[in-house]
């Protein structure tokens, strides 16, 4: 069994090894080819934005200390790493500009076939802008709410409003700071013109901006994001489910939605269920249509339909490889290249449906939102029609899923800690005070093959829960959780320290919180907004005993999201560090200076079980600052201070 | 006394400069926009090699006793006068290989296009121009030196004179 998947789940392990055997190529066997990486490039010290370029620093100081145009490590690695946050921030800000506008078209057009589901929730998002809704029509409030969110994209005075929900306190020391993001489309623009050669070169003022456009991520873009698809598609409540590539069923027409937007992967549901194609599924000779959803939009249908997740970003080529899959339907962000070599060797159509995101010779049916269910009908009769084309002898479908339960959210929490009629945060800030739960930590985040699969993720959530940390998660982490048996109220009498095992079977949740997709950190942050406002753990989020992380980072969207927490005042602690090693002055200024202005601040540790003590010894601080009561229970590690 | 290539790999970044300037060096054109649109394939005679997340250059050592020159059936493979590089004559080459097989360290691999073998040459060509060869000119970090090796050993243990000079006093004091 090769190393680097020797902690992953058994489903990837059989499919890993048919790839070994069938000679077809995955992200693992190109990351090896890629080996050695540049070391320039890991430690940022690689700067290509002009053409008197490319240059690069000398990290152990004989040769140049600074480029053609004089920047030097800091100026470079700075510049870079803001650039990461806007590729991130943009990323997740586009997304929430497409849910905005279909919001738009839902209030404008009674016909569309989309929905408003959650009036309740367009309401709260209506206060928020200032919106009346006293007695109003529900699309002429849906009309305003989606104009006032995509005006904050753009607008050129003010600034984010649904930033200012953060908490008084944190609001008040971004303004103080400067750094309260004006409008989302605009810091990504500016992070852009700073980082053009000759403009921006003191590394804090550089990192400054970065805080700024990351907080148009989480506080703005992203939050936008899960509110209005909330709205679109239902707040989503606790659901059971299941996970792993075992969900595929070889008696079905087999369907994977992979991608970012539940604008596509909402809809496609919806038709996979309709009574018209599951009797055209039947004609071809299958029981149905199985859909199955890789990596985040997987996490959106999941959370509010139960619908299966088949696996996380480092499956989607081990999917298809099961031989199983009539079609693979993508839309935006983490879509490998390689998949369309991976379906060259089946019978698995792959189709793209977003302009931005094409891939050379894999067909393009593209998806407009006010034609979803014809166009959504069309690439599902395609899968249907596709499964004659199955060649049994080469289907190799895992048995490995594992039952879960998703579809926490902020709103959730509180129905759970305090039952139905005491619907408060007040359960669970007591539970904190009182010892019974030492604090909470998000871990999130990524897969990547530059770790061994799911080491990370698995066994530094096993460790915090070990020590009664609860621990929240969202994107690729919670499908590893999930495949792993952590997302089952069972979990907690398996691997959770007494404390927090009270509270699981007190309430019937598991001690690991899926709270959805990678835009859904936002959740996190409301969260966070929320325990704050309730009371008793202080007056900020810095203050409260809670840590990220994100072991098995990959992308730049998850740049933009540890960055966000950390201006929110979170500790987050990532494997790989940021490609920052490269200065010694940013790197100090990321891992110690930084909390003294945003009372948040960066680490890096690869080992999972070491950095999840560095999370506890974080969270045993602001409990000893808030004069918390000594835990309730024995700890399997001893409270640090 | 002749010079080598020194390798120190704690200072390589596995950034490749040696080998993309190996091949242009070994280019008809010695221009690398010129050579990427000729289509020529020149390949690189060192090789960058990695062990768990490190970068180790691996370079021709131009043996004494070269296992390769013994190997090589037609000569092909050889050595002039002591003290020389040993250099590669395509000519001679028959496509066998033996010298791939025999090398120890791994560094004589076969050319991706036509006939023969990649074998580091010292770049002797550049030498006798006064320059240095084309991958220690392009290593940005002085990962590989292109040095005297008496030179080389003589500074080694200066320093280590003055580390056990220094010990000494310590002890004294």
């Amino acid at each position: 069994m090769p190393e680097r998947l020797q902690h992953a789940d058994k489903a990837s392990q059989a499919l890993f090894k048919k790839a070994l055997q069938e000679n077809m190529e995955t992200a693992w066997d190109r990351y090896e080819a890629m080996q050695p990486q540049c070391g320039f490039g890991s430690l940022g010290l690689c700067c290509r934005n002009c053409s008197m370029g490319p240059c690069r620093i000398d990290p152990f100081g004989d040769g140049p200390q600074a480029g053609v145009c004089g920047a030097n490590a800091d100026t470079i690695a700075a510049r870079n790493l803001i650039r990461m946050i806007a590729g991130g921030a943009a990323a997740h800000s586009d997304h929430g500009r497409d849910i905005a506008h279909t919001l738009l078209m839902v209030a404008r057009d009674k016909d569309s076939d989309y929905q408003i589901k959650d009036v309740e929730k367009l309401k709260a998002v209506a206060d928020i802008y200032g919106i009346k809704t006293e007695g109003r029509d529900t699309r002429e409030i849906a009309e305003e709410v989606a104009l006032a969110a995509l005006n904050e994209f753009g607008k050129q005075e003010g600034e984010i409003v649904i930033a200012q929900t953060a908490p008084p306190a944190r609001v008040k020391l971004w303004k103080k700071l400067g750094v309260m993001p004006r409008a989302v489309d605009r810091e990504i623009v500016e992070v852009m013109h700073r980082t053009h050669i000759g403009v921006d070169t003191d590394y804090k003022n550089i990192i400054k901006h970065g805080v700024r456009t990351c907080l148009g991520d989480g506080w703005g873009g992203s939050m936008i994001a899960t509110e209005l698809s909330d709205v679109l598609f239902g707040t989503p409540n606790p659901i059971k489910a299941s996970a792993n590539l075992g969900v595929i069923d070889d008696e079905y027409v087999n369907v994977i939605v992979h991608g970012h937007e539940p604008t596509l992967s909402d809809i496609i549901a919806m038709v996979s269920m309709k009574e018209s194609m599951v009797k055209k599924a039947q004609k071809a000779g299958a029981k149905g249509i199985n859909l199955g959803g890789i990596c985040c939009t997987a996490n959106e249908i999941l959370m509010r339909h139960g619908i299966p997740v088949a696996g996380s970003f480092l499956q989607q080529e081990l999917a298809i490889m099961t031989g199983a899959i009539e079609l693979m339907v993508i839309d935006v962000q983490c879509l490998m290249p390689g998949l369309s070599k991976v379906t060259e060797n089946f019978h698995t159509k792959l189709i793209t449906t977003s302009p931005k995101a094409k891939m050379p010779n894999v067909e393009h049916i593209e998806f407009h939102e006010d034609e979803a269910v014809k166009i959504a009908e069309q690439i599902l009769e395609l899968a249907i029609d596709n499964f004659k084309n199955r060649d049994k002898s080469r289907v190799f479908i895992p048995k490995e899923t594992e039952k879960i339960v998703a579809g926490f959210t902020t709103e959730s929490v509180f129905q759970f800690l305090g039952g139905k009629y005491r619907s408060t945060y007040r359960p669970l800030n007591n539970a904190v005070i009182e010892g019974r739960l030492r604090g909470a930590a998000g871990v999130v985040g990524c897969s990547n093959p530059n770790v061994y699969y799911e080491e990370g993720h698995i066994k530094m959530v096993k460790e915090l829960i070990k020590n009664d940390v609860l621990v929240v998660t969202t994107g690729c982490n919670a499908i590893s959780c999930a495949k792993h048996g952590l997302l089952q109220p069972e979990a907690a009498f398996r691997h959770a320290g007494k404390g927090l095992q009270e509270v699981c079977s007190a309430v019937g949740i598991p001690p690991v919180l899926h709270l959805g997709s990678c835009v859904d950190n936002s959740r996190i942050l409301t969260v966070l907004r929320n325990v704050v406002a309730e009371g008793g753990l202080g007056n900020d989020i810095q203050d409260l005993p809670v840590a990220g992380a994100a072991p098995e980072w990959m992308s730049e969207k998850a740049v933009s999201i540890g960055f966000y927490f950390v201006a929110s005042g979170v500790y987050t602690i990532i494997g790989h560090p940021l490609p920052v090693l490269g200065s010694e002055n940013l790197n100090r200024y990321l891992t110690e200076e930084i909390e003294e202005e945003l009372g948040g601040k960066w680490a890096w540790e690869l080992d999972p079980v070491k950095a999840a003590h560095m999370m506890i010894q974080h969270i045993d601080g602001k409990r000893k600052a808030l004069k918390l009561r000594p835990m309730l229970y024995e700890q399997a590690l001893q409270p640090a201070v | 006394m002749a010079k080598i290539i020194e390798v120190n790999i704690e200072k390589c970044m596995g950034c490749k400069s040696c080998e993309i300037a190996c091949a242009i060096a070994h280019s008809s054109s010695k221009d690398l926009n010129l050579l990427v649109k000729s289509g020529e394939r020149p390949g690189y005679r060192i090789n960058v090699e990695s062990y768990s997340r490190m970068a180790v250059p691996i370079n021709c050592r131009h043996c004494e006793e070269a296992a390769c020159v013994l190997a090589c059936p037609t000569g092909a493979l050889h050595r002039d006068k002591a003290g020389e590089p040993v250099t590669f004559d395509e000519e001679r080459c028959i496509g066998c290989r033996m010298c791939v097989q025999a090398c120890p360290f791994g560094v004589i691999t076969v050319r991706p296009d036509g006939k023969g073998v990649l074998k580091c040459d010292l770049c002797i060509e550049r030498l006798e121009e006064g320059k240095l060869p084309a991958c220690v000119t392009a290593c940005p970090t002085g990962a590989l030196v292109f040095i005297d090796e008496e030179d080389s050993v003589r500074d080694k243990r200066k320093k280590t004179a003055l580390r056990l000079v220094e010990a000494q006093k310590s002890v004294e004091e």
